[in-house]
Parts: C-alpha cells; sequence; structure tokens
C-alpha cells in the first residue's frame, strides 16, 4: 500500500507542480494544500488525469481554525514551566494564520483504489469565499450547501445555495467556534398567541470537562 | 379551453413512508413528477458540535445515533479514527469481534430496511417476517452491552468486554406460558457465539422465505423493476457507495478494497447488480445479508478457538480494572483522569470510512492535540444518496417516489447528523 501512496504522491507533484502543496499527514493519507484560485483548475486535473482519475467525491467539510491549539485550562506564567500541560503552541498558530475558514475535500477514486484529501484555505476571514465544484463532482451539491449553512462559506458559482439542515429562517451559522454551544434562541409554544415563539435562550452556557492540552505522547 | 398548470405538493414530513422526516416539496404534472425539492435537517442535532465539546470516548454513545439502524457500525469508524491519531493497534480478538458485529449489524440494517422497503410499496408480511429475525440479533446487541440498540461496545483500543458466555433467558409470566418460555430459551441455553451459531444456521432459510415472497412476486417486480434506474458513470458523479453503488454494476467494496481490520482474512462475495434500478438494489441487499451469514460464521469458528484479550493494554486509553482500582492507587488515579478529563490525542487530521450497511460512513477527525476533538465530521452515505434523489424522482410517477425513498434507504439520523 505504501509505495502505492509513494508512486500516487509522485503522480500528483509532477501533475499539478505549483498549484498543490503536500503537507504532512499520517502514514497511508495524502493532504494536499491549495489555493482558493487554483481550486477549479486542481480539482479537474485531479479528475481527469491519467493515474489520478479522482471519480468520486466523498466529503466536503468546512473547518473553523478560530481556537486551534488553544486550550481552557487557566494557568499564569509561573505554571507554565513548571508543569508538563505547558505547551509549545507556535507550531499550532501557523494553522490558523492560513486563514480561519478552510474546506476540506476528500476524493475517492473507484477506478484505482486510492484517495486523497484537499484543503483550501479562505483567503478572507469575514466573507469567505470559494468556488464551488458542482461542475466537477454533481455530487459537491449538498455539501457545499451544507458548509455554507454551518460555516457561512459562499461558494461562487453553486446553483442552489440555501441552508440545508438548520431551522427555516435561522439566523447565524451554528458550527463557526464562536457560535454557542447552547445556542441563542429557544422556542416554546405560547398559550396566549396561539403559536410557537423564539426567545433568548435562558440556560446559562457551562463547561463540564475543560479542554486540556498535554504534551504528552501516549505511552504503555 | 382550460388552462392547466403545475401542482404543488407537500410530502412528509409526517409521512409513513417519508422514512423519518422527509420533507418534498414535489411539483407535479398530473401525476408525473416534474421537480423535487427533499428538505432536510428536522432532526438536526448538531452531534458533530457536540462532540467538539466532550472528551473523545463520551462521544462514541452519539454515533449509535446517527444511523440509528446500524449503531456498531458508525461506532466502528469513530473508534477507527480515534486510533489511528492515536497509533494504536487493536488486538486480534476484538478485530475479530468487530468484524462479526459489524455483519451483524449489516444484517439488522438490511431486514428494517427490507421490511419498511416492502411494507411501502404493499407487502406487508415481509415486515413481520423481518423483525422477527431481528430481535434475535438485537439480543445479541443486548448480551454484549447490555441495550439492545445503542451499544456503545466499541471503544478506541478495543471493544468493551469480552462476549458474554451465557445469554439472557425468557421467563414465565403471566403472558408466556412456562412452555412457551422454555422453547424460546432452547437456543439460549448456551454462550452468545452457541446462540449466534444457531442463528446463522436458521438464517438462510429466512432470506429463502423473504425471497420466495418477494423476489418473483409480479406485483414486486412492478413497483421496482426499471424504477430509479442510475448507470454506473452516473452513480459514481453523484457519489453513490455502498449497495447504491453496486446496485447499479460497480463492484466497489471498501471490506475489500481498502480491507480495515480482519476483513482481508474474510472469504465473502460482493454482489453486484446489471441494470441499476430498484430492483437490482433489492436482490444486492438480500445477497449481502448471505454473505454477512457466511462472514459471521467463520468469525465465529475463529473466536471460539482464540481466547485472548479484547482490549489494549495501556493505561492512558482503557480504563483499570475494577479489582486493581481496589487496592491500587495508580490506577484509582488513571481510573478518575479517564472518566473526567479522557485522554490526550495527538494533533493531527485523518479520516476512517467503513464500508457500513447503507455504503461508506466515514469519519474525519481533527485534533489539535486537546482532550476533545477540535473537528469531528460525519460523512453520511445517505447524504449523499438523498441529494441524488431529486434527479432520480424526475419523470417518475408518485408512487415510484416511494420506492425510490425505500431503495436510498435512508435513515435521518445520519443524514441531519
Amino acid at each position: 500500500m505504501s509505495e502505492h501512496i509513494a508512486a500516487l504522491a509522485g503522480n500528483i507533484d509532477t501533475q499539478l507542480g505549483a498549484r498543490a502543496r503536500r503537507v504532512g499527514s499520517l502514514p497511508g493519507e495524502l493532504t494536499l494544500e491549495v489555493a482558493p484560485a487554483d481550486l477549479l483548475s486542481v480539482a479537474k486535473t485531479l479528475r481527469d488525469a491519467p493515474g489520478l482519475q479522482f471519480d468520486t467525491l466523498i466529503d466536503i467539510c468546512g473547518v473553523d481554525y478560530l481556537n486551534y491549539g488553544r486550550d481552557e485550562w487557566q494557568t499564569n506564567s509561573a505554571t507554565r514551566s513548571g508543569f508538563s500541560r505547558g505547551v509549545d503552541r507556535n507550531a499550532l498558530r501557523a494553522q490558523e494564520e492560513k486563514g480561519r475558514y478552510a474546506v476540506v475535500y476528500h476524493l475517492l477514486s473507484v477506478a484505482l483504489n486510492h484517495r486523497v484529501r484537499v484543503r483550501v484555505h479562505c483567503t478572507s476571514n469575514d466573507d469567505p469565499m470559494i468556488d464551488s465544484v458542482t461542475g466537477i463532482w454533481p455530487a459537491a451539491n449538498w455539501f457545499e450547501r451544507e458548509a455554507f449553512d454551518l460555516f457561512g462559506v459562499l461558494f461562487g458559482g453553486h446553483p442552489d445555495l440555501r441552508r440545508i439542515l438548520t431551522d427555516y429562517g435561522f439566523i447565524g451559522h451554528p458550527f463557526r467556534k464562536d457560535f454557542p454551544l447552547i445556542g441563542n434562541v429557544e422556542v416554546r409554544y405560547d398559550e396566549a398567541k396561539q403559536r410557537v415563539v423564539y426567545e433568548p435562550v435562558t440556560i446559562e452556557p457551562r463547561t463540564l470537562v475543560p479542554r486540556v492540552i498535554r504534551g504528552d505522547r501516549l505511552s504503555g | 379551453m382550460a388552462e392547466i398548470r403545475n401542482f404543488t405538493i407537500n410530502f412528509g414530513p409526517q409521512h409513513p413512508a417519508a422514512h423519518g422526516v422527509l420533507r418534498l416539496v414535489l411539483e407535479m404534472d398530473g401525476e408525473v413528477i416534474c421537480k423535487a425539492d427533499p428538505h432536510i435537517g428536522l432532526l438536526h442535532r448538531g452531534t458533530e458540535k457536540l462532540a467538539e465539546s466532550k472528551p473523545f470516548n463520551q462521544s462514541i454513545g452519539y454515533m449509535d445515533r446517527l444511523d440509528y439502524v446500524s449503531m456498531m457500525c458508525n461506532e466502528h469508524a469513530y473508534v477507527m479514527a480515534i486510533e489511528r491519531l492515536l497509533g494504536i493497534t487493536v488486538p486480534e480478538r476484538a478485530q475479530y469481534i468487530r468484524v462479526m458485529f459489524d455483519e451483524v449489524t449489516r444484517i439488522l440494517n438490511h431486514l428494517m430496511w427490507l421490511g419498511a422497503h416492502g411494507m411501502d410499496i404493499g407487502a406487508m408480511t415481509v415486515l413481520l417476517l423481518c423483525f422477527k429475525e431481528r430481535e434475535d440479533l438485537m439480543d445479541c446487541y443486548e448480551a454484549v452491552s447490555g441495550t439492545r440498540m445503542h451499544a456503545t461496545y466499541y471503544r478506541p483500543g478495543g471493544v468493551y468486554r469480552d462476549l458474554p458466555t451465557e445469554m439472557p433467558k425468557y421467563q414465565a409470566s403471566k403472558w408466556r406460558s412456562r412452555k412457551d418460555a422454555d422453547r424460546l430459551n432452547e437456543a439460549r441455553s448456551g454462550s452468545l457465539l452457541d446462540f449466534l451459531e444457531d442463528f446463522t444456521r436458521r438464517f438462510p432459510k429466512a432470506v429463502d422465505e423473504y425471497e420466495t415472497l418477494l423476489t418473483d412476486n409480479r406485483i414486486w417486480k412492478q413497483r421496482t423493476v426499471n424504477i430509479g434506474v442510475v448507470s454506473p458513470e452516473r452513480a459514481k458523479q453523484l457519489g453513490f457507495t455502498g449497495p447504491m453503488l453496486r446496485g447499479s454494476g460497480i463492484a466497489w467494496d471498501l471490506r475489500r478494497k481498502q480491507p480495515y481490520e480482519v476483513y482481508d482474512r474474510m472469504e465473502f462475495d460482493i454482489p453486484v447488480g446489471v441494470n441499476g434500478d430498484c430492483y437490482d438494489r433489492y436482490l444486492v441487499r438480500v445477497e449481502e445479508m448471505r454473505q454477512s451469514n457466511h462472514i459471521i460464521r467463520q468469525c465465529i469458528a475463529w473466536l471460539r478457538a482464540n481466547p485472548g484479550p479484547v482490549m489494549i493494554d495501556s493505561r492512558k486509553v482503557r480504563p483499570p480494572r475494577r479489582e486493581e482500582m481496589k487496592g491500587d492507587m495508580e490506577s484509582l488515579i488513571h481510573h478518575f483522569k479517564h472518566f473526567t478529563e479522557g485522554y490526550c490525542v495527538p494533533e493531527g487530521e485523518t479520516y476512517a470510512a467503513v464500508e457500513a450497511p447503507k455504503g461508506e460512513f466515514g469519519v474525519y477527525l481533527v485534533s489539535d492535540g486537546a482532550n476533545k476533538p477540535y473537528r469531528l465530521k460525519c460523512r453520511a452515505p445517505g447524504f449523499a444518496h438523498l441529494a441524488a434523489l431529486p434527479e432520480m424522482v424526475e419523470g417518475h410517477m408518485l408512487a415510484d417516489v416511494v420506492s425510490m425513498i425505500g431503495t436510498l434507504d435512508v435513515v435521518f439520523g445520519e443524514v441531519d447528523r
């Protein structure tokens, strides 16, 4: 399997050249980073070039890198050097500087039996926008609607970019990291008005288990 | 002359043939569909967002609730993603147990599908027969995990516990006579493996029975043959996987093409369709049940001969044994940490996919080194399949929409997440 991956990686490098950058990933997996401007041409090459033939789009996934590598553990500077919970965060910040929003495409070649992951960081953090790949893989239609609904990433050229998973008339993009887990509104049936009413949430947000990052590796 | 206009009708979200909460807005020209617009999201619970706020292990139970007719397969993809990031390997016996329960799940799912699909298009008896067999498999779920559906049985590093040596038994009561209870308990006198083996002996006969009712049934064929034809090229473009892709004639099965766990040691066939219509997909799924039965038998034989650990021996991932905790301070600390903070998963990202009964169920997991996932994305096969529904139903009659929703095998737990 690993020779196949290595051959595929070489093939991708020659076909795409400077348009895609290979980034480190787990053994057996390939990840490419592509600039938003190159997305459509790269996608077309990945689908059509002999030896690549990524004929199936498996998944499109939005990612919000707002708090990447940041934990909820309140520590002051004294403990940072004293305990293992102090983390080297410089490496992690790099991810965020590429742009807050990313769209990750998972591609599969049924013909040649291999996969690749393509990540595109949106250039703008305020109005993330990216080209739609519905013209290349029709399966992208609903996946892009989902990424738009949950993250607010706009897909240029999408035939029907509506919300898909959230309620009719929903405001906001719930999977953004700054959207509270408990949401903004709650609904109940109002006896007097004889209809369902929306009100601001009354419950307090709370964290049961804080998010911690420990530098230690898994051992025996 | 009277003006003729298209008619828009609303189908669902409360409709027995909508398989849950599908709302379809259909534009009709007489009884022919011009345009269909599925509205989904009525069951959206934000599973992925919830998982981001919990330690890794606490989200396994949510996975069961995604595709709530193939519970353990969802868990499987999730724990596999965690295991890949942690870089751990699962003991061989646990791998066999997982494969066995994946196949039990496949039969569970296909029985549910066959029964519901049959009922949708007018075959009442099949539902009752399918649920009879399903009950036995539910009992297997109960025996290993304590619950009939939402098992939370797979854990990163293995499975929760070894297979039980005895099966729960029926008791005589006001509603069930001693004689009936004894008859039902006959197969349950031995271990879980004995019970499952007995099931695999009975099951092919049961499948024959369903086939007698449906395969050559004139009404069944009228409702399914040449309905919802998808060409192999189109199936790939639409992102089809699993039986939907195989029904169109492409022999694609992750268990064979990208084997995980011990599927590479299993002997089974991949059924494929010829025409890519609803009838072919029915035949594919029925044959898959027979193949699953075959795989379960192979697993049983191996599991009988090879006892061993079912969980990795790592203090970080596995909670300590109860006995150890009583006398060992270290174990007590590990236990406390395991169930509160959990374990940190090294930074990275991975995509783990399993051949779930409905197609490729994948989990894309991004970790930034914390004790909670940074981003979890569940790739649900039903989502891609349902997206193709508007295209499939166009030009068909209203009644065929029901056959087509049935053949897609959608479950809204996973489509809406």
